[in-house]
């Protein structure tokens, strides 16, 4: 009956002000969603955050979702976000350990990814990388057969690319 | 004006013409406490046995006069014991302010006396609440209370203040209220959509809810109704608003709804939701509601456009600007056909009662009807939850909006007294009657306490059939008569414990001894109670299984 599940990304914007966060989020878990990642960050407007929410959901509980946030007396706008019309970031913390011998494979990957080793001693590394969520997956994917130890992801914020987004 | 926060609370009620409040005192609303003592001649403070006597007050009070309730309570406990009085009126969109105090600015957070995060506790239950810890956005705060309560669709909203804050003191000048938020205005090609599809059906059915109680659309929907020629049926929420008496009433529709109301919906080729949200309680089976039909919905609410079953036009404002714009656009007309049909449901309907073993001499509809003729058409009717609930719902005769004052969307036992004190107090020239059993009655027939103190003949109609009806009917029809935890052999003599309160109480196990207790307890200046003998066996009927359709109603 109803579409499959896909990942939507929404971004909301809120009053700055305490339990903000609690009250958009809290929406999103009694009314059901569970929550892929969530940032919240500071916008150009020091009265305004923006809350930026990747979760899983049907077209038409999608919809609720939306209208029932909307609702929030702290929630000034939401709008969703999608592949073609907006931009999205994320950035990775991933720390691995390495042999000298296995140093250079390393790097070579990293410098594909554009990423930048940002900590280096002689038994481990930390490497920092920027990207859609995608490409992270794909850097994780490739790094796998080294020693991982652990692995810092922020969660996504996005933004809208052009005005006439929905 | 250099004012105290205590004083501000009282100024803003007076700014937003409050005069009657309810409530309960306590260690950290003594300063609000000691001004609503010295503004006792502009506000009246109706002290409750129990915070959620006076929540539910509060929500009879906004749910028979139109106003905005507001209800004070203390800090920790006090405000916890609010939480079902303010679900009760968030689940049915009931105007609602209630204002708690809380430990001074510096305890907070440290588990002090009596502390609790009400904010957080309410946050799911109210549009909207504030914790108000400096003594400059209290005003704001309790303005804004009022705004959000009854803008677009209406709620509750909690002003949580810490007591240094109560103390405090700010200029402050008296001011009119807060505009209300603009209404999102129907669509006119929409409305002209709409218009078409009612003026070119053949079996259109009218179904409507709290919405146009709220919108006060009970003119304007009673004038479409004639110029059109529609039945219409009614959700819990919307009883009252066409008259029973009216040849278009189908009754209420759902779960416990008419024969005519459900088979007319079932039937229909289009149907038109006004101010109703499609609530599993009528539109049990989503998937197979109003299949027939093309299906219009017109709310104030965005997300109940098609949130449990989809919809084919939709315009979202208020109800009643929407009937302005449509009655002129609707075409005159008669659907000789659809009546008749619906005229051979209607004759169909019956009223079934217990006569097998264990039968009782009085029957649910005899004390409702017999309440209803021995009352005028200004009644205030307020129920309870379970069975007596539906059978006043199906058997009052339901004249007027505000008439009727029901928890709907969550079904709250122990709402019926305090909202009863609370439609007394709002209507003190009206008559009041609440209907409740003896399950819902136990849970918070402490407020008789206040009826007494403050001298309301409020009439307490109890049908007591010794367990808890409704779902000991469940029980019976679901789950093999295994009777878990609804037949608790209580020995409370409701004669007895009405005049330990200093009440009066009557018992009736006969219709002649009904309509004897009824007679006197209308000559009383004071609460009684009457305590009617039913049978347990007793059913509620007709009724469509939850998830079911129409196709499954038990009708005897």
């Amino acid at each position: 009956m109803y579409k499959p599940l896909k990942k939507e990304i929404v971004s909301v914007l809120v009053d700055n002000q305490a339990n903000v966060l609690t009250r958009v989020v809290s929406m999103f878990g009694r009314r059901g969603f569970n929550i892929d990642s969530l940032t919240v960050s500071a916008t150009n407007d020091p009265t305004l955050s923006r809350i930026t929410i990747v979760f899983n959901a049907t077209e038409r509980s999608m919809q609720q979702i939306i209208t029932q946030t909307e609702k929030l007396e702290v929630v000034k706008s939401i709008c969703l976000l999608n592949r073609e019309n907006a931009l999205y970031r994320e950035l990775l913390l991933i720390k691995v350990n390495n042999t000298d011998a296995q140093r250079t494979g390393i790097k070579e990957i990293v410098d594909v990814y554009r990423g930048k080793i940002v900590d280096l001693s002689r038994g481990s590394m930390i490497i920092e990388l920027t990207g859609t969520p995608e490409k992270l997956d794909g850097f994780l994917d490739m790094m796998s057969t080294y020693d991982i130890v652990e692995v810092c992801r922020t969660g996504l914020t996005g933004i809208e690319s052009s005005p006439d987004y929905r | 004006m250099r004012l105290t926060g205590s004083q501000i609370v009282a100024e803003v009620l007076l700014d937003h013409s409050v005069d009657t409040v309810f409530g309960y005192p306590g260690g950290t609303a003594l300063n609000i406490f000691d001004e609503l003592y010295k503004y006792s001649d502009k506000i009246h403070h109706y002290l409750t046995a129990h915070e959620q006597g006076a929540a539910h007050a509060a929500d009879g009070y906004a749910r028979s006069t139109g106003k905005t309730g507001v209800v004070f309570a203390t800090s920790g406990p006090g405000a916890t014991n609010l939480v079902t009085g303010i679900a009760t009126a968030f689940m049915d969109s009931i105007p609602l302010v209630a204002i708690t105090a809380n430990v001074p600015d510096n305890l907070i957070g440290r588990d002090a006396f009596q502390e609790i995060s009400i904010t957080g506790v309410t946050m799911p239950i109210t549009k909207h609440n504030f914790f108000v810890n400096r003594i400059e956005d209290l005003e704001p705060a309790l303005r804004e209370a009022f705004q959000i309560a009854n803008s677009g669709r209406k709620g509750p909203v909690l002003v949580d203040i810490t007591k240094d804050v109560t103390a405090d003191s700010i200029e402050y000048t008296s001011k009119a209220p807060y505009e209300l938020r603009k209404n999102p205005q129907p669509d006119g090609e929409v409305v002209k959509k709409i218009a078409q599809l009612i003026n070119e059906a053949e079996r259109p059915v009218i179904y409507f809810g709290g919405g146009v109680a709220a919108s006060d659309a009970g003119t304007e929907l009673n004038r479409l109704i004639e110029k059109a020629d529609i039945p219409a049926t009614y959700t819990l929420m919307g009883a009252g608003v066409v008259g029973s008496d009216n040849p278009h009433s189908l009754g209420m529709l759902g779960m416990h709804g008419s024969i005519s109301a459900n088979r007319a919906v079932s039937q229909a080729d289009l149907l038109v939701a006004l101010g109703a949200r499609f609530s599993d309680r009528v539109a049990l089976n989503p998937a197979g509601f109003a299949k027939n039909a093309k299906r219009v919905q017109v709310d104030i609410d965005k997300s109940e456009i098609g949130k449990n079953v989809p919809v084919d036009e939709a315009t979202i404002c208020d109800v009643r600007e929407f009937l302005h714009m449509l009655l002129p656009l609707i075409k005159e007309q008669k659907r000789e056909a659809w009546a008749a049909q619906i005229q051979e449901w209607k004759e169909s309907e019956k009223i079934v009662h217990y006569e097998g073993e264990g039968a009782c001499q009085l029957h649910p509809d005899e004390i409702v009807l017999k309440a209803c003729e021995l009352t005028d058409k200004d009644t205030i009717y307020v129920t309870d939850v379970g069975q007596h609930q539906i059978w006043a719902a199906q058997y009052v005769k339901h004249e007027k909006t505000r008439r009727f004052i029901t928890s709907g969307g969550l079904g709250t036992m122990g709402f019926g007294y305090g909202a009863a004190i609370g439609s007394q107090l709002g209507n003190p020239d009206k008559r009041v009657i609440h209907f409740t059993g003896d399950g819902s009655f136990h849970m918070n027939l402490n407020e008789a306490c206040t009826a007494v103190s403050n001298n309301l003949p409020i009439i307490t109609i109890i049908m007591n059939n010794s367990v808890l009806g409704m779902v000991y009917q469940w029980q019976t029809i679901f789950y093999g008569k295994r009777f878990s935890n609804t037949t608790p052999e209580r020995k409370t003599d409701f004669v007895k414990l009405a005049e330990g309160f200093g009440a009066k109480g009557y018992r009736a196990t006969t219709p002649e001894e009904f309509e004897d207790a009824m007679k006197k307890a209308l000559q009383a200046d004071g609460p009684v109670w009457i305590d009617c003998i039913i049978s347990r066996e007793e059913r509620v009927l007709p009724m469509i299984p939850a998830g079911k359709n129409v196709e499954d109603m038990i009708i005897d």
